[in-house]
């Protein structure tokens, strides 16, 4: 089966909810892809939202207590986070880059793990192989290419079992689309037609650098180049974001090959905890983007359908709060590492001088090696 | 036994692994309707397809990235890097990805991946198809780094490399690609990837050497009259086995180490500095190097003037034989 892979207007953007009314506007192409959205996913799509953003807050606050060494506030991108990701099946694989806490949250990953990256206990947290979802990516573009290789497995597979139908999607930003690996990315995937969802958020900035530096077209215009289908959707229209990453998903499920998809949005606040954005962008602009706030758009949705009732927004508020709490708890609580674990792992079968080093470490700490990892 | 080339000796060595694992793939620029420049990939595309033996773009990084994906999928991917000069726009891949994954994800991402790396000079090659960038790579944790010398060991240690958990580089000394030796194709038996190997015994002097310098090391020790030479092939450049040089050094008490690579800063310093701490009381001179010059690889015509040979390595034999 073949899926169509629409030409619309590069620069216009897929839109689902109308941020004047909330009515929802009837794409012929992808409202299908929501057909099976009703007033419940509304709901608890809002509930995510509103989670991750707080959660998002709560680990801003938690850096600047001394808690945390460094955060990357994702705020202003939760619909192109929490949409895509639920685009998504638990059996595809995730490729992101280091903001996509939101993308996380949606995989299963706890988040207080999230944050011990971020503590600086572990260079990444969690096993990918639990939630089929890689470890953050901290220096962006080579990630964009595990995403095409791991495509190119998905076919191999394939031809093995052909019920096998993963697909697997890559996240970064606008300035990862400058780096060699994301061109290379799309010309592997192109050639190889491999199902894989390259998702770009454009959030306006490369820590300071506007996306004119790194641009002067549509960033979703790169796709045709490469002989890659592109689609550009409002990141901060949840719904919207959703569909595409449907649709996306599907043609790659159906053996049609790569997706770029550039989901415009915006990031409301610094590039990290580290950042201070009123150098680089004026106050006009944030309020500008401020009038579109995805949380807000999707609202409108509940307001309209009468399911934003009190009793509604309190347990969100309280589910949003008792995560934050438990998040605060238990990163607070999470231990330094063990010493001794900077040896482990370097290699499958540890080599003489690794364990000549762990040795000399253990008596230089007066540590016993009894028990430790390796 | 099969009299082959060690060209060949690879091609039959990555067939068997090929067989022996479906989880086995080969990838790289012109590896597959060509079999690579040098041929060692000849024909295994035709054998086990074109979804087994890729034929990849023009992308270094594209190569390595890509191949680091299939094996987080679960394969065994061997890739070709055309020429030593050509590894360096993946370099950000192998350095800070393939090498950090399994550290980085607490031992639950393991990428096994070979890079198969033609490497050396002697060739009269033109600029960037005669370096000798293995140091690079012997110093980031987390890779294995190795050197075959002659066709037979080369058989069984691009299998033993495929068959690793860990990546490995393997560096393959393209000028010796033609040089023949009794393979036993059957043979089960191998030294594993890690030790080195005395080649030939002798009592006065211990030369250490890898790759394409091997043979150089083995020439020098013929010719040197009325020294005693015990030629080490190091096979492993990182980890490096330090315990069969000591045991050698313990004996000889004189060694010289030979790369083609520049001295300033080579694996020659790492073994003089380590060989150095642990013999120090028995050794009857200071290690010395013998190696390319610390400029950049020269134009072909000059290259004989800038790759040690036998005269060289016998002249530094000398120069150690000469210390009271």
């Amino acid at each position: 089966m073949s899926i169509t892979a629409p030409q619309r207007d590069l620069f216009e953007q897929v839109a689902i909810i109308d941020p004047e009314s909330g009515e929802l506007i009837d794409d012929e192409i992808y409202s299908p892809y929501l057909a099976d959205i009703g007033d419940t996913d509304l709901r608890e799509i809002y509930r995510d939202l509103v989670v991750v953003r707080r959660l998002d807050a709560e680990a801003t606050a938690l850096q600047r207590q001394g808690q945390l060494g460094l955060w990357a506030p994702l705020a202003g991108q939760e619909a192109a986070q929490i949409g895509s990701a639920r685009g998504l099946r638990p059996s595809d694989f995730v490729f992101p880059s280091y903001r996509e806490h939101g993308v996380a949250y949606v995989r299963g990953v706890d988040p207080a793990v999230v944050l011990r990256m971020w503590r600086g206990t572990t260079l990444a947290g969690w096993n990918p192989r639990d939630v089929n979802m890689m470890t953050p990516a901290i220096v962006i573009g080579p990630h964009m290419l595990f995403a095409v290789g791991y495509g190119m497995g998905i076919l191999r597979d394939k031809t093995l079992n052909s019920a096998v139908d993963d697909i697997v999607i890559a996240y970064c930003g606008d300035g990862g689309t400058s780096q060699g690996d994301f061109s290379e990315a799309l010309g592997f995937a192109a050639s190889f037609r491999t199902p894989t969802v390259f998702f770009v958020q454009n959030n306006q900035y490369a820590i300071s650098s506007p996306v004119g530096i790194q641009a002067t077209v549509p960033i979703v215009q790169r796709a045709a180049g490469f002989g890659v289908h592109g689609i550009r959707v409002d990141g901060n229209d949840v719904l919207a974001v959703l569909a595409v990453t449907r649709h996306a998903a599907e043609r790659a499920r159906a053996g049609d090959g790569p997706t770029l998809i550039e989901a415009v949005t915006y990031r409301m606040g610094p590039h990290t905890t580290s950042d201070d954005p009123t150098r680089y962008r004026d106050a006009a602009e944030l309020e500008f983007w401020r009038q579109r706030d995805p949380i807000d758009r999707l609202r409108l949705v509940l307001d309209r359908r009468g399911l934003a009732d009190q009793e509604f927004l309190a347990s969100v508020d309280e589910t949003a709060d008792r995560y934050a709490a438990e998040v605060r708890e238990a990163c607070i609580a999470t231990p330094d590492p063990d010493p001794i674990s900077l040896f482990d792992n370097v290699y499958a079968t540890e080599t003489a001088l690794l364990a000549e080093e762990r040795t000399d470490f253990a008596d230089l700490h007066g540590l016993d090696l009894q028990g430790s990892g390796e | 036994m099969t009299t082959l080339t060690m060209a060949k000796a690879l091609n039959e060595g990555l067939r068997r692994s090929l067989g022996d694992d479906d989880r086995v793939m080969v990838m790289g620029e012109d590896v597959g309707r060509l079999g690579g420049v040098f041929r060692v990939t000849d024909s295994l595309q035709s054998e086990f397809g074109a979804d087994r033996v890729i034929d990849t773009p023009l992308a270094e990084s594209g190569i390595i990235g890509t191949a680091i994906g299939l094996a987080i999928r679960g394969y065994r991917p061997v890739c070709e890097i055309q020429f030593d000069g050509f590894i360096y726009p993946a370099f950000d891949q192998i350095v800070s990805q393939l090498a950090k994954i399994r550290h980085r994800t607490d031992g639950a991402v393991s990428v096994p991946l070979t890079i198969r790396v033609p490497f050396g000079g002697g060739i009269g090659a033109v600029e960037h198809h005669s370096e000798s960038p293995e140091a690079y790579f012997a110093q980031t944790a987390g890779l294995r780094v190795v050197s075959c010398s002659s066709a037979d060991d080369a058989y069984s240690m691009i299998q033993d490399a495929i068959r690793s958990d860990d990546p490995v580089l393997f560096f393959e000394p393209k000028r010796r690609y033609w040089d023949k030796a009794e393979v036993d194709l059957d043979g089960v038996t191998s030294l594993g990837l890690e030790t080195a190997r005395v080649l030939r015994e002798g009592t006065d002097i211990t030369v250490v050497a890898y790759g394409p310098m091997v043979a150089t090391a083995l020439a020098a020790a013929n010719e040197a009259e009325g020294t005693s030479v015990e030629v080490i092939d190091l096979r492993s450049l990182s980890p490096i086995d330090f315990d069969t040089i000591e045991r050698s050094v313990l004996k000889t008490h004189r060694l010289v180490v030979v790369h083609e690579a520049s001295v300033f800063l080579g694996l020659g310093a790492e073994i003089a500095a380590r060989i150095t701490e642990r013999c120090f009381f028995q050794l009857e001179a200071p290690v010395l190097r013998v190696g390319g010059y610390a400029t950049p690889y020269p134009a072909s015509k000059l290259e004989q003037y800038f790759l040690p040979d036998v005269d060289r390595v016998l002249d530094t034999i000398e120069r150690s034989m000469a210390v009271e």
